[in-house]
This record gives structure tokens, sequence and C-alpha cells, in this order.
């Protein structure tokens, strides 16, 4: 059994979140400042990877300072990025591995907590078979650990079920761009955005989950390009939007079909470019025939006047770019909204240019780096597939084995989840990984990890996940390995250790190098620090789609990172894929796919007639493991809230601050409400990075893409009750909680 | 840093508070914040916009202060209190046109925002404009400013009959001389 040993109170008591607002030493000391040295690095958190100086004394990070000299963010940070110091020398770290027992958890030696897990993980491979461990990885691993892990899968373990926390992320962006375009990787560097005379924003929000990329959008702005944004809510990047589609949630392929529709009534769009370069226009200008813009109007709610006026400033343009997050691709059919960008940029000829383009805004620090050499259920290192022989043939030989001998396609994230509920996976490790805040449908998470009968999770604090854990490993953080990262623009950057790991605490890789070879699989794990496993992972991905065999850590530091594919030593990198109009198909050419705008998997009825939407704050990242930890970003934004339209409001007698119920088919929560006109009347929107009675993934659903496995996080059926004044934390009225910016 | 301006474009903010953030980590007041940062009415929009000290040529906080605790430096930027001659009366707060002074009651001090001169003495640019993700803050020389933006910094400001001159640029919409932020300014009244 794998319930919590304790009330979660009780264990919030001893692991936290504790709120830290000093550095080492308090603020008073002007020890401060007596840096011994300044390490350049990056964030730990999204995937824009702003580089960044940690300040460190003997071995704590005591502060940081920009880098002025990295060109990504010439020294701009977010706040996540400011205050991220303080998650080192924090009084909730584990510092030593954790053991379950019948009152809680207990220290332990590495020599027990190392052996506990072996011995458990192979006992249940023993009784139920190979698949019934899985392994739970993460986006925020640097790529080394990332594909450690994926080897650690395949021959320490040899089971099929490996997947990681960027199946949340990109995935439905990835699998369109594989399939139209024959890669999955962002295609043009950031640097391409000041240049573009039209950007397109659809669902992101860019200014609080990628706030550097607002700098790029202002630039194109001040050189007289025009920004669209294309979402329900009117988030701050809108501000200065020359045109706001407040699209409907889940109807980003409507609408983008009907500007398609409007760019081919116009004949603006590229016919040398598409005859040339691309192939199955045809069926795609067939099905946007049907879409009108008083069709598409009436599916959207977005004016047929904006969308024409979107059309001929996209298709007017020499140089437009479309960049699109989660907002388009967490649905059900996540990956038909990409499919639906990517033909609008296909069609006006947009792509291969500087300024032209479409691109996935990567969400998790290493979210495209993690994605590539084999964390992926169906993946091997150099984003080859698990089921094609001649990768299979390839990997096996740098490993050492016989192709046979490697495991074929397991599940993803959510499909893991769902096996251990149903009884088929009984034994999990997890690291970098909080699912029981991140995942939809959080009751039936903490259904499936009760039904656990082993555990162990590696962490570097106890998340709510972690509470699970029959075995905790203490791990490490970000700054206290050595190695490498891919951002979302497709550079591969150098992140440079600052301290070692405190306390008892150790390296990630080391921990599962160590389990390695408690499994007796030790020969193939051979790797006395990250450097070695990356000099492997360099001949693993040779040949592969992400080849970065002529990548080196010291040309990353040289160079402030290259573009994948590095084939070579001495060669250059690719900052701009498709140029000339050469894609990565065997044909070479461009797909064109036909984007059916299908229905979502939790459809609105009378009694659920609301489209829930969550997504992220500022001062928040994902689950919160580091951020709620962190006391000036707590403060910034305390508690989630439920955003809700003043016509909504008032239909509910609901008034600013009132408690309001959020009510889906799975469960309700009860959030303090902010009453704003940014938010579309027929929409809630809620933050999701909090857990247990405040998580918003309590409300959300499992229905995945079918192809890319994303669950549906921007629409779930919902409706709203006001439930009075009801108290918050702290037993303060919910209305008075501090929420940034309301009244 | 010599030659190098301070310039707030409030239209660029995006209200994430990184200023607000890194401005607490300076070595001079560490753990409290200098930055202002407001959201206008967020029931109907998140604009925001972020206010650091203008440094006036004439500081009117200087011209309030009773026990003549608030300094301009030859650099032109505007000094915190004097903590020896700070009374912690509170006049520059009610002074101040832009509403930046803040007393720290525990420390009966007024401290306010001083651009840095820390930093800036040692060829650092000050923590908000360098971490500001929309370069709503921004710190370059003039012509590199007139390089990047479009819209015009001004740095005369008028309220009601005093017109008030700043060491900090504030950008407006293409066309403005000054601004006006005096109802009366915009009135006609008879003679």
């Amino acid at each position: 059994m794998a319930k919590p040993p304790l009330p979660v109170e009780e264990l919030e008591r001893v692991y936290g979140p504790t709120l830290n607002y000093t550095p080492p030493g308090g603020w008073t000391q002007s020890a401060h400042h007596a840096a011994d040295r300044l390490v350049k690095t990056h964030c730990c958190f999204c995937g824009q990877q702003c580089g960044i100086q940690l300040r460190v004394r003997e071995n704590e990070v005591v502060g940081f300072e920009p880098w002025d000299e990295f060109p990504f963010n010439r020294g701009m940070l977010c706040p996540k990025g400011v205050k991220r110091y303080l998650q080192g020398s924090h009084p909730d770290r584990l510092l030593d591995p954790l053991v379950r027992t019948e009152t809680g958890f207990r220290r332990a030696s590495w020599d027990e907590a190392l052996e506990a897990t072996s011995s458990g993980l192979r006992q249940i491979q023993e009784k139920y078979g190979r698949d019934s461990v899985a392994v739970l990885g993460g986006a925020s691993l640097i790529s080394e650990k990332s594909y450690l892990l994926g080897k650690f899968a395949r021959l320490a373990l040899g089971t099929r079920h490996i997947d990681y926390n960027g199946r949340l992320c990109m995935v439905s962006a990835g699998t369109a761009y594989k399939l139209a375009l024959g890669v999955d990787r962002n295609p043009n560097p950031w640097a391409d955005i000041p240049e573009a005379q039209v950007v397109i924003v659809a669902g992101s929000n860019v200014a609080e989950c990628f706030p550097i990329t607002t700098d790029y959008l202002w630039r194109m702005r001040d050189n007289g390009g025009k920004l669209i944004v294309v979402d329900p809510r009117r988030t701050p990047i809108t501000r200065n939007a020359d045109l706001y589609l407040p699209v409907k949630p889940g109807m980003d392929t409507a609408l983008f079909s009907g500007i398609l529709h409007v760019i081919l009534r116009e004949e603006l769009e590229k016919r040398e470019f598409i005859q040339n370069h691309t192939t199955g226009f045809e069926a795609v200008a067939e099905y946007v025939k049907e879409w009108d813009p008083r069709r598409t109007a009436e599916m959207t709610g977005v004016p047929p006047e904006s969308i024409e006026k979107a059309a001929r400033w996209f298709g007017g343009a020499e140089r437009a770019m479309a960049l699109h997050a989660r907002g388009v691709e967490h649905h059900s059919h996540g990956v038909e909204n990409v499919l639906s960008i990517i033909n609008l940029c296909l069609a006006t000829g947009n792509i291969g240019r500087p300024g032209a383009g479409p691109n996935m805004i990567t969400g998790q620090g290493n979210g495209q780096g993690g994605r590539e050499h084999g964390q992926k259920c169906d993946q091997l290192p150099g984003q080859r597939h698990i089921d094609d022989p001649a990768a299979r043939e390839y990997v096996a030989k740098v490993w050492g084995v016989e192709p046979d001998s490697l495991p074929r396609s397991g599940y993803s994230a959510v499909e893991i989840l769902e096996a251990i509920h149903r009884g088929e996976i009984k034994g999990l490790l997890s690291i970098c990984f909080n699912p029981l805040v991140s995942l939809p449908d959080a009751g039936y998470i903490r259904e499936a990890l009760n039904k656990l009968e082993f555990f162990c999770n590696i962490d570097f604090f106890l998340s709510e996940t972690a509470h699970h854990a029959d075995v905790v490993l203490a791990g490490s953080l970000q700054e206290e390995e050595e190695g490498i990262v891919c951002s979302g623009e497709g550079r591969v950057i150098k992140i440079n250790k600052a301290i070692d790991p405190p306390g008892n605490a150790r390296g990630d890789s080391r921990i599962i190098v160590d389990l390695a070879e408690r499994l007796g699989k030790g020969e193939y794990f051979r790797f006395a620090s990250t450097r070695d496993i990356f000099e492997e992972l360099r001949v693993a991905s040779k040949g592969g789609t992400a080849d970065y065999s002529g990548i080196t850590w010291e040309r990353l530091e040289k160079e402030m990172g290259l573009y994948w594919p590095v084939p070579a030593e001495g060669h250059p990198g690719t900052p701009r894929f498709f140029e000339g109009g050469h894609f990565k198909h065997p044909d070479g050419k461009a797909h064109f796919l036909v984007a059916d705008v299908k229905p979502g998997g939790d459809p609105l009825d009378e009694s659920f007639p609301v489209h829930l939407t969550t997504g992220r704050v500022v001062s928040q990242f994902l689950s919160g493991t580091q951020t709620r930890r962190i006391g000036p970003l707590v403060d910034q934004i305390p508690e989630p809230f439920v955003e809700i339209h003043p016509e909504l409001a008032a239909r509910h007698s609901i008034a600013n601050g009132d408690a309001v119920k959020v009510i889906t088919r799975r469960a309700e929560v009860t959030l303090p409400a902010m009453v704003v006109r940014t938010i579309r009347p027929d929409t809630v929107f809620i933050p999701y990075h909090w857990p247990g009675a405040k998580s918003a993934n309590r409300l959300t659903h499992r229905t995945l893409d079918p192809r890319s496995k994303i669950p549906e996080f921007k629409s779930s059926a919902c409706r709203i009750e006001r439930a009075g004044a009801a108290p918050g934390p702290n037993g303060k009225p919910a209305g008075q909680l501090k929420v940034l910016g309301a009244r | 840093m010599h030659g190098y301006e301070f310039y707030v474009d409030p239209s660029r903010c995006i209200g994430c508070q990184s200023c607000v953030n890194a401005c607490a980590e300076c070595g001079t007041h560490r753990g409290v914040s200098m930055i202002h940062l407001d959201f206008f009415d967020r029931e109907w929009t998140t604009a925001s916009t972020p206010m650091v000290c203008m440094h006036c040529e004439n500081p009117t906080c200087a011209q309030a202060c009773p026990a003549d605790a608030i300094k301009k430096g030859e650099d032109g930027v505007v000094r915190s209190a004097l903590k020896p001659r700070c009374i912690a009366c509170s006049n520059c707060v009610l002074a101040c046109p832009f509403g930046v002074p803040k007393v720290q009651i525990e420390m009966e001090l007024m401290m306010k925002c001083d651009m840095c001169y820390d930093r800036t003495s040692v060829g650092l640019r000050p923590m908000c404009a360098t971490v500001c993700p929309s370069q709503a803050l921004m710190y370059v020389t003039p012509e590199e400013a007139a390089r990047l933006r479009r819209d015009i910094p001004v740095n005369t400001f008028h309220f009601g009959n005093q017109e008030v001159r700043t060491k900090v640029f504030m950008y407006l919409p293409q066309g403005s001389q000054s601004l006006d932020v005096d109802v009366v300014s915009d009135m006609w009244r008879q003679e």
C-alpha cells in the first residue's frame, strides 16, 4: 500500500512547504554579498532558459547576478528567476534518504534506501513481469539525466513503460511538427521574432509563462510589426495587441480554418511555394471552404471582421510568424489545432526564413532536450523511434546489447497512472514529476498512487506525490550537477554546477547509476560523471534526427549554445530549419494535413454549461514543488482563484472575492472569485499550481489526444455556484485573500 | 555609468513584478523593494505600471524635508534620507508628486529608489532595468534609446502649476511633449 503514512497536514508540518525569504545567513549579515564566485548557468524553470549567474559562497547559493552577455535574455529575468536562488539552503531540503514507517518517514542510510528500492522493484518484476514496473521522468532534468533514465528503464529494469511530464507540455506540437514538417523542433531562433511583420500569438500567456518573449514581441512592434493575440483571456501581452481574437476554448482549429478560408478567397496564398515545396494542399483548401467567416464566428465567438482582418494581415505580410503554446496544444485535438496553424504558415509560404514560421513555445526547462534522448515512451536517443528496426540496431550497438533485448513502446504518462489504477503496473520509480498536482483528475491519480505496491521517488523536496512513497531518495537540484539542456529555441546550452548536493543528498545521476548496479546491470552504466554520460549521448544521438555528435561542453560555453543538429565537430549548428523550402520528410516536402474541427472530451451541457480552463501565473512554476517554497513568489500570488466575467458572476450573484464553488463531472473546488472583464463570459480560469482542496486538477478530465497523448487541460465542462464568504486559509474570509491586482 | 539614462515605458509593463523582486536584492536595502508596481483597475484590464524614483532636478521631497535629510548627488541621483537626520515625519511621502518615497516604520527612515548608484558606479545597470522582461524599465544611452524606440521620451511633467523636470525619462505616445496629470489642465474655464 502506498497511502501516505500520516495525514497531509502532519507531513507538511515536517516537510513543508515552508516559505523561505532570506539567503543563507540572512539579510543583515554582510555575508550576503561576500560571494566567493559567480557561476554562469541558466534558470532552472521554464523553456526560455535565461542565462543567470549564481552567487556562491562555500557550498551555498546566496544570491544571483544578471548575466548581460547571454544573448537570449541579455540580463532579463522573470520573478521566478530572480528568486530562484532561495530554493537552495532551504529548510525543507531533503538531506537524507527517507524510508516509510507506520508513523511517517525516517531517515535511512543510502545503503538501506537503495537496497530497499532495488529489491522492491525486482520483487515486483519477478512476481508480475518486467512491465509491471514503470518509470516517470521530467523535462526539468538535464539531458544527461534524461538519457540515463531512458537507458535505465530499458536496460536496468527492462520495462516498456517510461514517460515524463513533458507529456503535459508541448507533445501535441511535437507530434504535429513531425507529421507536417518531418521533425520535432521549433523552426526559428527567437532572434527572428523582431524581424516579423505580423506575429500571431495563439494560446500563450506569454507575459506570465514566457516573460522574456515579451521583449521580442515588443521589439517586433517597435519595428512596425503587428501583434495578433488568440486567447479566451486578455492576458497581459494583449495590452499592446493590434488585434485580439477571443476564441472559445477548444475552437482553435475552426478559427485558423476560417482565417485560411479568407486567405484563399483573397488569393493571398503563395502558389509557387505550395507547388514546389508541399503536398496535400488541395485537401486542406477543400476542407476550409466551408469555414467562411460567418460560420467560423458562430463556432469561435470571434467577429467575422476580426477573422477577415487577421487573414489579410497574415496573408499580406512578407514575413509572418505564429507562436503557440499550451492553449492550443492541451486539447484532445491538440495535434489538429497545431496542424491548422502550420497549414496557415505553409499556405502563405511563411516558413524557413527570418521572421517567418510556425513556432512552439516550449514550456519546461529542458522541454525540448528532455524529449530527444529516450525519456519518452516511444523513443530512443537522437529523437529515434523505438519501434524503428534501424534505430534499435544502432542504439543497441552503442549500449552493447542485442536489439531484441530492447523493450518496445510503452504507455504515456497518464496511461501509466491508468495502468497503475487498474492493477497492471504495481511498481513505480519517479523523478522530477509531481503527478498528484500536475496530472488531470487528481482524485483518480491519488487512488492510483494508493494502489502501488512499491513506489520510490527521487526528489529534493518531499512533493505531494512523494507523500505516497515507500522510499524517497534525496536527489539534487539543477545547480548541483553539470550538463546540458536544449531551450525552447532549439539551442543546446550548458548548465554549470554551482555547489555539491547538501548533507547526504546525492546527484540524481549517481543515484540512478547506483540503482542500475544493484539491479545487476552496472556493466552498462560505467559513468563516473555526467560528462561520461554526455559523451555516450553524443554517440547514441549520432545519425539521428537530434544529432548532438558535434557538440562539446566547451563549444557550448564558448559559443553561448548551439542549435541542433550539430552532426560534426566544427559544424556551426542549425539555428533555422527548412531554409530554401527543404523539409525533413523523405520526399523533402512539407505535408499539408487536414485539421478537422472536433469536439472536446468533456462536452458542455445544461448541467455543466461553462468552460473551465487552467494555466499558470507568473510567480509559480508547474506543480509548485519549488516555487511554493519561495516566500516572495508565494506572497505575489498566494492562492489560486477563479477568474469570472462580471456577466457570468452577476447571474450567480457573485461579487469579487466571494467564495465560488466550481463543479465538474469529477469534483468540486471552492476558491475566491476574481471578477474581471478580461475573460470570456462563458469561461472561467483557475491556475493549477496548488495541491489538495485548492487543486484545479481535481476538476480536469483524463481525455487524451489520441496521437500526442496530451491531456485536455484547457477545456472542462463546469458549473459555478456562490459559496458565500467562506473562510480562506488562516481563517480569513476568502474575499480578503490577496489576489494579484484584484480589488 | 556615464552617458546612460533611465527610461520608463508604462505601456510595455506586464505586471510580472520582476523589478519589485529584483530591487529587494540590492545591496543597500536588502530584502526591501523600493519599486511601486500598480495595477490600474484589474476588473477592466491587466494593464500595470512600474514607478521608480524620477530623480527630480529640484526634488520636492527635499524641499519638504524639515530635517534636511534628503540630498541629491552630483550625478543627479536623489538619495534615500540620511539616517542620522531623518525623523520619519513622512513629509516627503506626502509631498512627492509621483508618490515614490516610503517610510520604513521599523527603521524610522525614509527609503526610496536610488537608481542603484552602488551598481552604476561600478559599471552595472540598475537591477530593475536589467531584469525587466518587457524593458518597460530601460537603462541605455540616449542614442540607443532613439534607435530602439519610436515613442518620445519626456522628462517634464506638470502638476497643476508646478513644473517638474526629472533625470528619469518616461515614454509618452508620439506627439506628446510633456505629461499633464491634473484634470484642470484639460478643462476649459471662463476667465
